[in-house]
């Protein structure tokens, strides 16, 4: 359905015009027939900065419509202003509805997390992402790492890691842990905890992941496998916490950890703020 | 005495030497050599200074090349040509069928005596252990203290080299062994220990040719003389 | 030894107008090192990575006779094979050892990068087989964990050396791996090098200026003058008998010591 001529707007419908979308979209075919393997597209400028989510934002609007049900997360939460404001953007723009719920969304955009609540069949998670080479901190050339990636050449992402466990005996990545897809692309998974890592293993629902500034989309369809890099004898793992969260005493969810007065008692909360209140059983605000 | 086959045979053998820089200059040294050896025999090279006794003997080791005539070799039973041989077959023969003590010894930095002797041996099969026991018999046969043993030759004085030389040249009891004044620096205790060894070898059957400007020495060990003559003078 | 490793049959490689190399052609067998020699510009480095399958020749084959795959045509294996090749079967010393390290990372990963690159996935004996190479190369064990920017040239070209040799390749190219090095250094060096060739049975190509380095390490020769082989043969033949003028030229050029 073309969207061009909605009503009470000077934009077009979801903020881009019908070619960009339309650019995009294959973009984001072709990412989601080649898992992991990073498309380039023609990014636009977007009315905010690089590092606020214009990867991500792109992905959105190209593949919204008016029966979606958009979710906004920054680093777990539904209300800071990066979130906010992309929820906002997004109701103005594409006439969307809204929530703060998990279950209830089809589409969620994400920054650095992915939900605690399990995903369904039907929705798609939108990661925003700085950096979408995994191999470039390690090798600077881009025509190089695209044939490391063309020849599935990944032993220097093996090395990282074991330059790791040389310096700190153990492998000290935390986030951005490096992933393989479908036992073919290194990927990065964006800077979400590797507490999160095995939530993107046989995933129900479709992982997009947009570059704003790179101008790099990617994809996890639906039940793909995605492996975290380890060694036999330092296998992967992650994050575990001596306490609970504070506020709904889950021993299961990533913890943040916050210091509340002058005198440095520390407390620990879920970083997903929409499963910590389900748990409470506290009402949607 | 039961006259054996011979195991070198050397005919028409022509060898000069062209100096670009003087223009192509062509210095011809040796001209139709022929000659042949048996196992238990010891031929050796008589002629006067520059006839070309060291120019044959290094063309007979396919360290010189000669440009025509033959030098065959009965290598792993059977008969190879070594004038224009390709570089591995000559490789394999030095490895395997022919040594070569010449007056100098190419030292290699840090490997010991021991080591030097022991290698050919090693490069033909024999474990570490065994090579080196029989190198240390060798350099304790030709009189090299114990103690010099694990040393780089490189510090030896020059009739210590040589005797590190000999032992080598001798480890690997080649059918053929070439020798290029074998005691030119050693005094008469070594040269008498040298002559030993090398006696030795011939009777038991190695094919020797070799240099001895030494008359004694020569008469210790050669069977046979073969005169090289100077180039344009008639046999 | 019923087939040669590698082989090249008419190898020519121009940049621009000018020939770089020129109808190279020779056979090299099991266990055999060679080496070429001649002054900057003769086109030894040139020819080098044709053979390496790093430069693509204008003109001529390059045949290898792999463990894995028989005799194929290095030019002709897709890029995968062909740096499959090159990081299994094969190593590449450069002059400069920062061309042929990873700065970054420490000497044991460096050595372990081609073991990982194989799928070894055991960091224990990953770290372990790094450690029996240092050994090998000469360098204490407490240098394990440090990055080669700590490390002396000899050093650094000795963990160059350990980390090309750590798949047990069977053809190794080495371009002037002596070159820049003190002469203790150097001698050092090239005996390291000759023990390891005995000892694993390596084939090598050698490219030097160096004569001396030629003397000691190679079993064959080729001079190469203007992009063209003016002379090849047994090294010591090459050396003591050298028939061609700019041979000829090269040897008497050698200093006494």
């Amino acid at each position: 359905m073309p969207d061009s001529q909605h009503d009470g707007s000077a934009y077009n419908y979801a903020y881009l015009d019908e070619q960009t979308k339309r650019m995009i979209r294959r973009a984001i075919l072709k990412a989601v027939a080649v898992p992991g393997y990073q498309v380039p597209f023609g990014g636009r400028e977007m009315p905010l900065p690089y590092g606020w989510g214009t990867g991500g934002i792109q992905v959105t609007a190209a593949i919204i419509g008016r029966d979606d049900t958009l979710k906004v997360i920054d680093q777990g939460a539904d209300d800071t202003t990066n979130a906010v404001s992309i929820r906002r953007f997004f109701a103005r723009v594409a006439e969307v509805a809204t929530t703060t719920r998990t279950a209830e969304a089809t589409v969620i955009q994400t920054r650095h997390r992915v939900p605690e609540t399990p995903l369904k069949d039907g929705q798609i998670l939108v990661f925003q992402v700085p950096i979408p080479e995994p191999l470039r901190m390690l090798e600077p050339r881009e025509t190089e790492t695209r044939t490391l990636h063309a020849l599935s050449e990944y032993g220097v992402m093996q090395v990282s890691l074991y330059e790791s466990i040389a310096r700190h005996g153990r492998i000290a990545k935390t986030y951005n842990y490096p992933v393989l897809v479908n036992g073919r692309y290194m990927m990065s998974p964006s800077p979400i905890p590797k507490f999160d890592n095995p939530k993107l293993d046989r995933n129900p629902a479709l992982q997009l992941y947009g570059a704003g500034r790179e101008k790099r989309i990617y994809a996890v369809p639906p039940y793909t496998p995605v492996k975290s890099l380890d060694f036999d004898d330092h296998p992967f793992e992650i994050e575990r916490w001596s306490e609970c969260c504070a506020l709904c005493g889950s021993r299961e969810s990533f913890l943040d950890e916050m210091i509340v007065d002058d005198a440095g008692k520390r407390l620990f909360v879920c970083s997903d703020t929409d499963y910590c209140r389900e748990r409470r059983g506290e009402p949607v605000q | 005495m039961t006259t054996m086959l011979p195991v070198l045979r050397v005919s028409a053998l022509n060898k000069s030497f062209v100096v670009h820089a003087q223009g192509g200059l062509a210095l011809p040294v040796l001209r139709d050599v022929a000659l042949s050896v048996a196992p238990g025999e010891c031929l050796a090279l008589v002629g006067p200074s520059g006839a070309g006794k060291s120019t044959l003997l290094r063309s007979l080791y396919g360290n010189y090349r000669p440009q025509s005539g033959s030098i065959q070799v009965r290598h792993h039973d059977r008969w190879v040509e070594l004038v224009g041989a390709e570089p591995r077959i000559t490789l394999d023969v030095r490895r395997r069928t022919m040594g070569f003590v010449s007056q100098f010894l190419r030292v290699i930095p840090r490997v010991g005596a021991l080591d030097v002797v022991a290698e050919p041996m090693v490069r033909l099969g024999a474990s570490p252990e065994d090579a080196r026991r029989r190198a240390g018999l060798l350099l304790g046969l030709l009189g090299i203290p114990e103690r010099l043993w694990p040393l780089p030759p490189a510090t030896f004085s020059g009739g210590e080299q040589q005797r590190v030389n000999i032992a080598r040249s001798l480890i690997a009891d080649y059918p053929i062994l070439l020798l290029d004044e074998p005691t030119a620096s050693l005094d008469t205790a070594n040269r008498d220990r040298v002559v030993e060894l090398v006696r030795r070898r011939r009777e038991a059957g190695a094919a020797i040719v070799g240099i001895f400007h030494d008359v004694a020495v020569r008469d210790a060990v050669a069977t046979r003389l073969h005169d090289v003559a100077l180039p344009g003078a008639q046999p | 030894m019923n087939a040669p490793l590698l082989s090249a049959r008419g190898v020519t490689r121009r940049f621009g107008g000018r020939i770089a190399c020129r109808e190279v052609s020779f056979d090299l067998w099991p266990g055999e090192v060679l080496g070429i020699v001649g002054e900057s510009g003769s086109g030894k480095t040139t020819l080098l990575n044709c053979l390496a399958g790093r430069l693509a020749p204008d003109e001529g084959t390059i045949t290898y006779d792999s463990a894995a795959a028989g005799t194929v045509d290095v030019h002709a294996l897709s890029e995968a094979r062909r740096r499959l090749l090159a990081r299994t079967e094969w190593g590449f010393v450069n002059q400069d050892a920062r061309e042929g390290l990873r700065m970054g990372v420490s000497a044991g990963a460096n050595i372990g990068e081609r073991l990982m690159a194989i799928g070894a996935r055991h960091y224990g004996s990953i770290r372990q087989t790094a450690s029996d190479w240092l050994a090998r190369v000469e360098i204490d064990l407490d240098r394990l964990d440090d990055r080669p920017t700590t490390y002396s040239g000899g050093m650094r070209q000795r963990l160059q050396i350990a980390r090309n040799l750590v798949s047990e390749p069977r053809l190794v190219f080495m371009d002037e791996p002596t070159g820049g090095l003190d002469v203790s250094v150097q001698a050092r060096l090239l005996d390291l090098l000759r023990g390891l060739v005995d000892r694993f049975h390596l084939s090598a190509v050698l490219v030097t200026h160096d004569l001396g380095v030629a003397r000691l390490l190679t079993h064959r020769l080729m001079v190469m003058q203007g992009g063209r082989v003016v002379e090849h043969g047994l090294t010591d033949q090459v050396l003591d008998d050298p028939q061609h003028a700019y041979t000829q030229m090269l040897v008497a050029s050698i200093l006494p010591v």
